[in-house]
């Protein structure tokens, strides 16, 4: 007989939009949801719908010092250097203070962290831990839920590629990442994808708090394994774009061999790695400055146990 | 028939990007040229290269202090300079003097951007510059791609006169390319750029040269008026562009189509009386400007033949 595991009913559910402050999709969901709570209301659970980076919302920007999507280090929420921080670290503090403390028993249980990305990669789940059985299973019911729409899952669980994201401090971080959509532009079709997500986002946390058994899963996931950066020469000006095999095929097989950038003097440049891998995030806007072109995957499964509630209500 | 224009042979071509620091086609291509100006090269002269606004190229922002793209007017311009000015109104004044207009020779400005809208190939040019219009017919007729069809749009000049880069140039032309997001270079944009650049400076040699270009009928698209998206009375957008609407710039939109949608399931419906062509749909640049699209007419006009004065 296969374990089953008990978990906690889930008690607070935080939805973040505005991480990065021109990613609209989350920044007007979150927004609208602030006024109108009806729709993200669940019995029996705080949900709270917060604007992260308000300062990066107004001038609508990535953000404002540095990058708050890449600070929730233990390092940086515990300097009390106050004076030098940058604007995006004293927020993550606070954030901090209100949603964690990262790693405590009193962090929220679910954050999700609503972002948009110019890459065609459609509804993009993101997971951070692959043991994490609750946020697999909570994975697998959106992704069949939202079917016949692809909804992808990333697993960005990497020695040296993880960063510290703001959802981090949750005990079961999730990012929703919906493209393509230009920074500082709302498409109805975008929103409406990332809408349904939240919709079946919370829908799986009502039924797994009402006593609703999940049984063993497996889910589909796109794990990281690299990044690749833009041939740039002695001034640092990239001098290759995304070749137009590349452009727009994220989680399409990319083959040792095959077009991966066009120089400006019209050369094709192969991409010459030894296996087939499954590009993302290709020609995101905001990784030019992160000198990432594109970021390189593996496809694998993963198995959940079953999981349901101590005490069904 | 109307008679052949004559004009004075193009002495200056000036090929500009980065007018606008996060509109990547123009930007990697200028930056290229200045490296390797070969390409820029023709019999009858050699196209100079321009990166307007570096510095809103180095930071990947539209503009540091203002819109550079509005700054070219004759106050602007004619200001005697201080050291309080913002930084585009000091470039504008410095551009005006290397590339403005001067006595002795004809300038031709092409300016390089792209737009978030689904515009495909738009030539952007003022009202009775037929030199432009005949660049544009050239263009439409031996730089196809289906991808990005040619519409030429005029361009709306304030009230007060002429603000934009272009209007430095005796004749002018903005290639305006999309959808492309603000920066990114996509190869599919920058490609067909290239191609309209490398055409457009083929028929100012050509033109040059003696060749006479016959009088044609076109349509061309005039703004009409700007729609803002529906506000709250705290100003923040409260309804988005219609799904039915989004990527359908330069197609009519009829009385009763819907425009935009609410979050709670309401369609907004276009409420006019006639038929328009909405352009610069959902362009992201424009949401500070509270535009949502620039509603435009269509309408047909006859070019008469051109030709070089010898």
């Amino acid at each position: 007989m296969t374990a089953r595991r008990v978990l906690n009913p889930v008690q607070r559910v935080a939805i973040f939009g505005g991480t990065h402050g021109n990613e609209l999709s989350g920044v007007f969901l979150v927004n609208h949801w602030l006024k109108h709570g009806e729709e993200i209301a669940r019995p029996g659970i705080e949900v709270r719908p917060f604007i992260t980076n308000p300062g990066a919302v107004e001038k609508c920007v990535r953000y404002v010092d540095t990058d708050l999507n890449r600070v929730f280090d233990s390092e940086n929420l515990r300097n009390e250097n106050n004076l030098n921080l940058s604007y995006e670290v004293k927020r993550a503090q606070y954030i901090n203070s209100i949603f964690g403390p990262k790693g405590s028993e009193d962090a929220y249980d679910v954050i999700l962290d609503l972002h948009n990305t110019t890459s065609h990669m459609g509804a993009t789940l993101i997971l951070e831990d692959s043991k994490d059985d609750f946020t697999i299973q909570m994975f697998n019911y959106i992704k069949t839920s939202m079917a016949p729409l692809a909804c992808s899952v990333l697993l960005i669980e990497h020695p040296r590629l993880k960063y510290a994201t703001t959802r981090s401090i949750a005990k079961h971080p999730i990012g929703v990442e919906v493209g393509p959509q230009p920074q500082g532009v709302l498409r109805a079709d975008v929103l409406d994808k990332m809408r349904r997500i939240i919709k079946h986002a919370l829908d799986f946390i009502n039924y797994f708090n009402d006593g609703k058994e999940f049984l063993p899963c497996i889910l589909e996931v796109f794990k990281v394994l690299d990044n690749v950066a833009y041939p740039r020469n002695a001034n640092g000006d990239c001098t290759a774009i995304i070749h137009n095999n590349l452009q727009d095929q994220d989680w399409k097989e990319l083959k040792p061999g095959d077009p991966m950038f066009l120089t400006l003097d019209g050369r094709m440049i192969a991409y010459e790695g030894d296996c087939i891998v499954y590009p993302t995030f290709i020609n995101e806007a905001a990784y030019y400055e992160k000198n990432q072109a594109f970021t390189t995957t593996q496809k694998m499964t993963l198995c959940a146990q079953a999981i349901r509630c101590t005490e069904p209500k | 028939m109307s008679p052949t224009v004559q004009c004075g042979a193009v002495s200056q071509v000036v090929v500009v990007g980065g007018t606008h620091g996060n509109e990547m086609s123009g930007v990697c291509l200028a930056k290229h040229w200045l490296q390797d100006p070969s390409e820029l090269h023709r019999k009858s002269f050699t196209a100079e290269v321009l990166l307007a606004n570096p510095i809103a190229v180095e930071r990947c922002v539209r503009y540091i202090d203002r819109d550079l793209n509005r700054s070219f007017s004759h106050e602007l311009l004619s200001a005697s300079g201080s050291e309080s000015d913002s930084y585009e109104a000091k470039r504008a004044r410095e551009i005006y003097q290397k590339y403005g207009p001067k006595q002795s020779s004809l300038n031709f400005v092409i300016d390089l951007h792209n737009t978030t809208s689904n515009m495909g190939t738009t030539f952007l040019l003022f009202k009775g510059d037929n030199f432009a219009l005949h660049l544009a017919n050239y263009l439409q007729t031996k730089c196809v791609d289906p991808s990005f069809p040619c519409h030429i749009l005029l361009i709306d000049i304030p009230e007060g006169g002429h603000v934009h880069l272009q209007s430095m140039g005796k004749h002018s032309v903005s290639l305006e390319l999309g959808p492309q997001p603000q920066g990114v270079a996509r190869a599919d944009v920058l490609t067909r750029m290239r191609a309209l650049v490398n055409c457009s400076l083929d028929f100012l040699d050509l033109f040059n040269q003696g060749t006479e270009f016959p009088s044609f009928e076109t349509d061309v698209h005039q703004v009409l008026y700007r729609a803002d998206f529906p506000r709250n009375e705290d100003g923040e957008i409260e309804a988005v562009i219609h799904s039915e609407l989004q990527d359908k710039d330069y197609l009519p939109l009829k009385p009763g189509d819907p425009i935009f949608q609410r979050l709670n399931g309401e369609d907004i419906l276009y409420n006019g009386e006639k038929q328009i062509y909405p352009v610069f749909i959902n362009e992201a640049a424009y949401y500070e400007k509270k535009v949502a699209f620039i509603a435009t007419e269509k309408t047909h006009c006859l070019v008469p033949a051109l030709k070089v004065q010898n």
